[in-house]
């Protein structure tokens, strides 16, 4: 049976990532994510798994990563400071290709900025925060059962593509106690593929586009695993020709699986005229404005992207093809908008609603800006 | 093919190491001891940070993991967490383990993580060039220090035992047979340990320090080292510049981390469970 009931976002995030059988948590206390570590810490020895809280949020994610190669399925939540400092070893994770799922409950920045208030502050820092050419899976919900099936599918995305997976959450919604369906177990799909059968010490070795196996260590083969560029065997190796397949490998993994990775949610954009861009707390006052739109005769729509990296260019292209007007909203400075103009055709008109000082839009903000769009 | 050669990966040779580097004594001196303690391989985890020492990991024959500058302690801690009957090993070099990685050298130490460290102290940055360290002895001459060194340098015994290390000792490159002792008793203890092994670059802090060559610069640790008792009998100024040998704490009333999360934590949560206590 699932069960409804009224939970804080973070304690819906813990109790998905439990549900999607992480077994290993490692984190710093940060306002506004600490309840999804003091959740973890409560629950996770009645179960027999792991929790610990480490000295700064380089040492959990590092933990993370070391427990996540010993077999264990992995998570550490922060906020914006914590997620700048993690960012060298979500490059690790990446250049190692480790699986990994980490939470940022996004607040005001840049610096200590605005710990208690909410902002998407963080869009591209979670794609590009870390150095060098990297690919990056995050995925951002808005809705309260998004959050537990976001979080869920987080994890079966690590575990598939050897990857790190942001979850991008907002202080609003990582804070807030919401209505929320926790569904039953065995209703959603938990991806854990574990494949010991190596048979050699090529533990890199794959095609280009193929989903990589899992590999962990204490289990009959002296692997290595690098930070280091590295050929098949996980050996480190600059030579170019070998650099240029692996750096392949790792990107491709992620760009020819996008139609399982992308997921967006449209409302309303048959015949609409105008397409209203969102995500997150942001896309919960669009939909309420583009349905009052509606009752007023305005075509409005809503195209709210789940996964947010990789950017949904495709999907929304499409829409593009027809809807000849795009309003971005955010709770920045600009910084998805930006997404939407590299991939819009010329002959789209583009409108954004910004605001980074705290307070979420409300509705009728939105509502007064698509009016003003489409007047 | 001796005993030992089973732990090392001999596909992955050359070593980076200039010729004459104590890296080498130590990769066999590690090897050495996991023989003599008959381990299977594969229930060992070399892990290492960054610097000369962060290579040598790829040169054991068992799991074998490369990190991050400074945070191979965290990465270790996270997979003996996850794993508490493997082995785990990390290799350190001085600016690895006393400056970007201080604060998680300190905080293992006090949690007393069942983590093996070998802290290789050659009291320089090596690969990036020869930089200053916060383990290079005051006045020395490095790429960064080009009037001399104006800091003091950590005791990293001192340090460790501050933060309640249950194992630290010091040995040197100079002695195998002791060092691997040493290593070997490190392993068999159950929390967490460090070995700090006083290395020699001849290349990067010799050079510039009128120790050109490998075997002046041994003869510089020989002369700088001494036994405990010896270390004892001198006058506070006279031990500033002397670094004492031997195994200094080696207390096993303390339980490890892993011990008391697993055999006390887990079931004091699942009764408090099964009562249905928040």
């Amino acid at each position: 049976m699932s069960q409804r009931k009224v939970l804080q976002g973070n304690i819906i995030v813990a109790k998905a990532a439990l549900a999607a059988g992480c077994d290993f948590f490692a984190g710093y206390p940060i306002t506004p994510s600490s309840e999804i570590a003091q959740y973890m810490s409560k629950e996770m020895p009645k179960m027999e798994r792991a929790f610990i809280q480490m000295e700064d949020e380089i040492a959990s994610l590092g933990a993370c990563i070391g427990a996540s190669l010993a077999g264990k399925k992995t998570m550490t939540a922060t906020s914006g400071p914590g997620f700048s400092l993690m960012q060298e070893h979500v490059g690790m994770a990446v250049m190692a290709e480790v699986p990994v799922v980490i939470v940022n409950v996004m607040r005001g920045g840049p610096s200590t900025g605005m710990p208690t208030k909410p902002a998407q502050a963080d869009m591209m820092q979670a794609r590009w925060g870390t150095h060098g050419d990297h690919p990056i899976i995050a995925v951002y919900p808005a809705f309260s059962e998004e959050i537990f099936s976001e979080t869920v599918r987080a994890f079966n995305m690590a575990e598939k593509y050897w990857n790190p997976v942001i979850l991008l959450l907002d202080e609003v919604l990582g804070k807030a106690h919401m209505d929320v369906e926790i569904p039953e177990p065995g209703s959603y799909e938990v991806y854990w593929e574990k494949t010991h059968q190596i048979v050699d010490l090529n533990i890199y070795d794959r095609k280009i586009g193929e989903n990589p196996p899992r590999i962990d260590f204490f289990h009959g083969y002296p692997i290595h695993i690098d930070g280091l560029e590295h050929d098949a065997h996980g050996w480190p190796s600059f030579d170019a020709k070998t650099v240029d397949k692996m750096q392949k490998l790792r990107m491709q993994k992620i760009y020819q699986n996008l139609d399982d990775i992308i997921k967006y949610k449209e409302y309303f954009l048959d015949d609409a005229e105008v397409i209203v861009f969102s995500f997150g707390i942001s896309a919960r006052s669009a939909l309420a404005a583009v349905k009052t739109a509606r009752e007023q005769g305005i075509k409005a729509g809503l195209f709210q992207a789940l996964t947010i990296w990789p950017f949904p260019r495709a999907a929304l292209q499409e829409k593009f093809q027809k809807i000849k007007k795009v309003l971005t909203v955010e709770m920045n400075m600009g910084q998805m908008k930006y997404e939407v103009e590299r991939i819009a055709p010329g002959d789209v008109e583009k409108q954004t609603l910004l605001r980074a000082n705290g307070m979420p839009f409300s509705p009728d903000e939105v509502l007064n800006a698509i009016k003003e769009f489409v007047k | 093919m001796r005993d030992y050669e089973k732990y090392i990966r001999y596909r992955t040779f050359p070593t980076p190491w200039c010729p004459g580097c104590g890296d080498g004594v130590i990769l066999k001196s590690i090897a050495m001891a996991f023989a003599e303690l008959k381990l299977d391989p594969d229930e060992i985890v070399v892990v290492a940070g960054i610097g000369c020492s962060g290579r040598m990991p790829t040169f054991f024959n068992t799991n074998t993991l490369h990190t991050t500058h400074g945070r191979a302690l965290t990465f270790a801690t996270g997979i003996k967490l996850a794993k508490p009957e493997k082995l785990v090993v990390v290799i350190s070099g001085d600016g690895d383990a006393t400056a970007i990685g201080g604060n998680h050298l300190i905080h293992a130490a006090r949690r007393n993580i069942g983590v093996k460290m070998i802290l290789i102290n050659n009291g320089i940055y090596g690969m990036t060039g020869g930089q200053v360290s916060p383990l290079t002895p005051p006045k020395f001459f490095t790429e960064t220090t080009p009037y001399g060194n104006i800091e003091p340098h950590f005791n990293v015994r001192k340090l460790l035992t501050a933060a309640e290390a249950t194992f630290v000792a010091r040995e040197t490159i100079n002695r195998l047979a002791q060092l691997k002792q040493v290593i070997k008793k490190s392993f068999q203890h159950k929390g967490f340990s460090v070995v700090e092994v006083m290395s020699n670059c001849h290349v990067n802090l010799g050079r510039r320090n009128k120790m050109k060559s490998p075997l002046v610069m041994t003869k510089y640790i020989r002369d700088i080292t001494m036994n405990m008792a010896d270390f004892e009998k001198l006058s506070p100024e006279e031990q500033a510049p002397k670094y004492p040998l031997g195994i200094f704490e080696q207390n096993s009333a303390r339980l490890e981390y892993t011990d008391l999360y697993y055999n006390h934590i887990v079931p004091v949560a699942q009764q408090a469970g099964a009562k249905g206590e928040k």
